[in-house]
């Protein structure tokens, strides 16, 4: 069982929330090339370890909120605001 | 030595003791002809096919822990070739014939049995979906028969096919020649078999890097020193991307694991493979009389071959509301492996833009069903240079050109595939 620290409502299970995906990827302006489109839209770094992620707390506070999870233990290493940076991250 | 009834009476007569090792463990040459990464059942398979079919006699399967130690051992065996589109549809047509051919093939046992795979219906509309698909799949000479629900109830008396189910079923989608296989006589027998051919199987052998100079593969970094090679091929799905990236590629994948898991044994209670599409269920009964079931991903990224516990009450639940009876059984082991979500639900087996590099990846849920036709692709791809026609369409840079071969037409969310 995962335990999701939601910045607004404090650790909760995990079946009350849904997963976003890589928080890292960033929408490109509607006029980029269709290679930042495509980078967009199907390419992904997928890391083996610590994992920049979003997600919904949609059966609480229904904010989108980035956590820091490792993908080899599921260890939760951090949990900010949509708007925060991650401890670390450069994005 | 040839497996045999004879070879079994004599070796009956010494107790067994004398059974010569199905593989050798040979120490790594400088250099191979080609390297295979990956010794689970679709890296063995390559390896196989490239030495049977292409005449290649130099071939290295490196394998970073035991043979048949990922997604090999740890799918819920099933078979089967039921899909709608085209190029999913004879890719998993042309496996299913090697499956039925595999023993013989491999004078090793993979167990196929020809038990039937029932995909369920359980609305009206699900059923227009199910006449649509049946009706695809024979025209592209694979067989299906749709049933009704008192039929479906005649020969599963113990699925609940009451009007008062909390998942009503309306009839089912049945492939007969659908079923299983004995998932790690898969590897043991690709294995035996390709090292009959002269390939080198080298386990304990991690990759950690891949050099690569002006464009071209040279060979590979590993725990046992650098091996040089051309033509280097990756079969190492769930971990595709992180291999890739050695490579210096980022592919359209995303790593996900996704469970299993079996009940205690009990005497014949299921004769056929269930799967329901709506709840996301698949179940089988094993030899040994396990229940084998598995559903949904834990739906975010991992790499941890374990999941949770919500997924397995997702399960869990899932297969009490359709065969009730299960109740009464105790869940035995539950565990997990590591899945390539492809963007668009569909497998890479293709050259990728490294020279003399390949890869047979992405399999998402669909990776054991697909092994035999995976190696045999895999295999003509890395020794002709091109793509043969069953493969032509899984290519790395379909997702850039738009021809994505999406069969639940879910969109480019690897976890929703």
């Amino acid at each position: 069982m995962l335990l999701i620290p939601c910045p607004w409502c404090g650790p909760r299970n995990q079946v009350e929330f849904t997963y976003g995906g890589d928080a890292t990827v960033k929408r490109p302006s509607p006029d980029a090339s269709v290679e930042a489109w495509f980078e967009f839209v199907y390419l992904r770094d997928n890391p083996r370890g610590p994992h920049q992620e979003l997600w919904l707390h949609d059966a609480g506070c229904r904010q989108w909120f980035k956590v820091l999870r490792d993908t080899r233990t599921h260890d939760i290493l951090a949990s900010v605001r949509a708007d925060e940076a991650l401890p670390g991250a450069t994005a | 030595m040839k497996y045999s009834i004879f070879s079994l009476a004599r070796n009956a007569l010494s107790w067994h003791e004398h059974w010569p090792l199905a593989w050798r463990s040979p120490a790594p040459k400088a250099r191979y002809d080609a390297i295979i990464i990956g010794g689970g059942g679709h890296g063995l398979a390559t390896a196989y096919y490239l030495a049977k079919e292409h005449a290649l006699s130099n071939i290295a399967v490196l394998e970073k822990g035991w043979l048949g130690g990922g997604n090999t051992g740890r799918n819920t065996t099933i078979v089967r070739s039921n899909y709608h589109i085209d190029p999913n549809a004879h890719f998993y047509e042309f496996s299913l014939k090697l499956w039925e051919e595999l023993s013989q093939e491999l004078n090793f046992n993979v167990m196929y049995s020809a038990r039937g795979v029932l995909i369920l219906v359980h609305s009206p509309a699900d059923m227009d979906s199910a006449i649509r698909r049946g009706n695809a799949m024979r025209l592209n000479g694979i067989d299906a028969k749709l049933l009704t629900r008192e039929e479906i109830a005649r020969w599963i008396p113990n699925l609940d096919c009451s009007a008062e189910a909390r998942f009503p079923i309306h009839g089912g989608l049945l492939q007969r020649r659908g079923g299983t296989v004995r998932h790690d006589a898969v590897a043991w027998g690709y294995a035996r078999a390709a090292d009959a051919r002269g390939v080198d199987i080298i386990q304990q052998c991690e990759v950690t890097g891949i050099r690569v100079d002006r464009g071209a593969i040279q060979g590979v970094e590993t725990t046992l020193g650098f091996i040089a090679t051309t033509k280097l091929g990756i079969a190492v799905a769930g971990h595709s991307g992180h291999v890739a990236a050695m490579a210096g590629l980022r592919l359209p994948i995303e790593s996900h694991v996704l469970q299993a898991m079996v009940s205690e044994p009990v005497k014949p209670v299921l004769d056929t493979v269930v799967a329901s599409g709506a709840v996301h269920f698949y179940i089988s009964q094993s030899d040994k009389g396990e229940l084998v079931m598995g559903g949904d991903l834990d739906f975010y990224n991992s790499y941890a071959q374990r999941g949770n516990l919500p997924a397995v009450e997702r399960v869990v639940s899932a297969c009490l509301a359709l065969f009730p009876s299960f109740g009464r059984l105790k869940l035995m082991r539950t565990w997990g492996g590591i899945m390539d979500m492809t963007m668009d639900g569909s497998p890479i087996i293709a050259k990728l833009p490294v020279k003399g590099l390949y890869m047979s990846g992405g399999w998402c849920y669909g990776g054991f069903k697909a092994t035999p036709a995976s190696g045999w692709l895999h295999a003509y791809t890395i020794a002709r240079d091109e793509a043969h026609p069953l493969n032509a369409a899984f290519t790395l840079e379909r997702f850039a050109e738009g021809r994505m071969i999406d069969e639940k037409g879910a969109g480019p969310y690897a976890w929703e595939h």
